[in-house]
């Protein structure tokens, strides 16, 4: 990847945390630590791999988004209302009376959003079934499935995983958002996962595993799992949960959090602060 | 005994740490009492018990069918687990688990189900549980329970610890209204009257008590006098006393925080119709609709979970009663 395109990436993932962390302190409380943790794959996603139109959302020859850990819902309608998918104004609507971004992620009410996630485990098989079908249907369509580690402790991500390595479906990739956490805790404490690139090796897939804030990585490792032949590919992203604002991710309990107004006021100066570091080295250059 | 305090003013204590509390006094109390979580221990407010007496307090992370099998096999071996997940997750999230491990192999489970209905919140469709007592009420041998307030609760942690089979407990994490005071201890299987009344019958269970006095209130406004119980024992349900209030009053109205298909309203008219006891009556609740994202006043009043809407309900009913 060139420098500019990195850089470029670089200011829209920073972008990307500035409008998170924008809705959900415009609220005051919310998932901010684990929708920041999938902004910089979310940057390279939409911002150099995905076939879209953002005017035509249903558009049958885009490549598909699965979010199913839908609890990061807000840093995906940042990322969409970036790409005009919608008025950035909807932003400031997240979880409010009749809003058409609740804080789980709903296909229902999203322009952009293709499937409805919300109780972990559930968005894998029904992005194995629309990459199944795309596949049967003779198109090239790629489908996009974020997973949570924590999430990984449902069985179904393990049925849909040997669905999927069963039926060859190489036109998807997995990102598996290893930010080492889940609600209670580090996950060595509840269910640890060991080695998760293994595990999906095993099961099957062309797996990898990278650093998940580093958007150059992120490119590569799609090109690379995305071209073996006959098999579904995972990536490991090795990210912070709350990445991007260093008061978030020293929180050691960093799920669900409610804020103070000073608080509020630090997390938008530290997201600010990641926005002008991102713009400072792009314009450098 | 029960003594009612109700005065429409908020509880002090939030389910949560009603909920942590009654079962650490429990695991005091009773060697065998185990308890499970599928990783939302610091929702349920058990995450400071997990970390003193990981023995004691098991974290299941997030596999909550998992949660049930292992709660059954627990049982089997001459444990008293008690599990929380939220109300979707503890039951359509992994029912064939619950009705066939628990209830169906004679294990005994004792399933807190938190943020019914509407007190789900922002968290939004995905997580507002409408139809989690109509699951559990069709498992045979189920108790179920909504529970009305934090001392009501108490009560019902403690009743049920040696009871067989699956029970289910639905209730908010944060607070209601208070309704009884402290101590009151509640019988299974007989519900609460609340307020005497001879023109019409509320039948309420969990969030929509408190509404159900409030509503008696504005019907008293108009010159109504509306009946009022607590049914937080929706299985097994006190046939008695619905068939008493309904010969009394002439009306019934049920009210829940749940979809009306199946819940509390079902049951009572099950009840009526197979005692001959033929009134006017009507279910009060979410009828037939999905959740959704918002905050609790919001909600309330999308899904008609309110006492003004009660008592226009309340009122309907009666005109019918005059006919
Ligand atoms: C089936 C189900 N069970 C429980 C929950 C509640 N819950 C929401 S997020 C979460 C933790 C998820 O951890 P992880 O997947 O690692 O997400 P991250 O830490 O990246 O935010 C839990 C238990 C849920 N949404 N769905």
């Amino acid at each position: 990847m060139d420098k500019k395109k990195e850089q470029n990436l670089k200011v829209f993932a920073a972008r990307i945390r500035l409008e998170t962390a924008r809705m959900v302190c415009n609220l005051g409380f919310g998932h901010l630590g684990g929708a920041l943790s999938v902004v910089d794959a979310l940057a390279v996603l939409y911002g150099d791999v995905m076939r879209f139109d953002a005017e035509n959302p249903t558009w049958e020859d885009r490549d598909l988004l699965v979010m199913s850990k839908g609890h990061a819902g807000p840093s995906l309608y940042a990322t969409l209302a970036m790409k005009n998918f919608f008025p950035m104004e909807w932003l400031d609507t997240l979880n409010c009376p009749g809003t058409r971004l609740p804080s789980h992620c709903d296909r229902n009410l999203t322009p952009g959003v293709d499937m409805t996630t919300g109780s972990l485990g559930q968005g894998t098989s029904t992005a194995v079934g629309m990459a199944l079908g795309k596949k049967l249907d003779g198109k090239t369509n790629r489908v996009f499935l974020f997973v949570g580690d924590g999430e990984c402790n449902e069985g179904q991500v393990w049925e849909a995983a040997m669905f999927a390595a069963q039926h060859k479906l190489d036109n998807m990739i997995w990102l598996i958002d290893l930010n080492g956490k889940q609600l209670d805790g580090k996950l060595s404490d509840v269910i640890d996962l060991r080695d998760i690139r293994q595990k999906f090796e095993d099961f099957g897939f062309a797996a990898v595993s990278i650093d998940g804030h580093d958007v150059v990585a992120i490119r590569d490792a799609i090109d690379s799992v995305g071209s073996v032949k006959d098999k579904p590919g995972c990536i490991v992203l090795n990210t912070v949960k709350g990445k991007g604002v260093p008061y978030v991710e020293n929180i050691e309990l960093n799920h669900h959090l409610r804020f103070t107004p000073e608080q509020i006021e630090k997390i938008m100066c530290e997201a600010e602060e990641g926005l002008r570091n991102a713009e400072k080295e792009a314009c450098g250059d | 005994m029960i003594k009612i305090i109700y005065d429409g003013t908020a509880e002090t204590t939030s389910h949560k740490e009603v909920f942590a509390n009654t079962i650490e006094s429990l695991m005091n109390e009773d060697d065998r009492v185990i308890f499970l979580d599928a990783d939302l221990m610091n929702s349920s407010g058990m995450y400071k018990l997990w970390k003193e007496k990981p023995e004691r307090v098991i974290n299941c992370g997030v596999a909550e069918a998992n949660m049930m099998g292992i709660a059954a096999g627990l049982s089997a071996v001459g444990r008293t687990p008690y599990v929380h997940t939220f109300g979707p997750f503890a039951s359509r999230r992994c029912f064939d688990q619950v009705f066939l491990s628990i209830g169906y192999a004679g294990n005994s489970v004792r399933i807190y189900g938190s943020d019914a209905g509407v007190t789900a919140e922002f968290n939004g469709g995905t997580h507002m549980p409408f139809e989690d007592m109509t699951l559990m009420r069709a498992i045979p041998g189920a108790h179920v329970f909504d529970l009305a307030d934090g001392v009501q609760f108490e009560s019902v942690i403690r009743a049920v610890k040696d009871l067989p089979g699956v029970t289910y407990m639905r209730s908010t994490r944060k607070q209601y209204r208070k309704i009884y005071e402290k101590g009151s201890a509640f019988e299974i299987g007989k519900g609460c009257l609340l307020n005497e009344g001879t023109d019409i019958s509320i039948i309420a269970c969990g969030l929509m008590v408190s509404e159900a006095m409030l509503a008696a209130d504005l019907l008293k406004d108009e010159g109504i006098s509306a009946e009022v119980i607590d049914m937080f024992t929706v299985k097994p349900i006190d046939k008695d006393l619905i068939v008493k209030t309904a010969k009394k009053t002439g009306a019934v109205v049920t009210s829940e925080n749940h979809n009306v298909i199946g819940g509390l309203g079902d049951a009572v008219a099950a009840c009526l119709m197979e005692e001959n006891v033929a009134v006017p009556f009507r279910k009060h609740g979410v009828q037939d609709l999905f959740g959704q994202v918002g905050p609790i006043n919001y909600l309330k009043e999308v899904y008609g979970l309110t006492a003004k809407a009660l008592a226009e309900t309340c009122k309907k009913v009666l005109k019918e009663k005059k006919q």
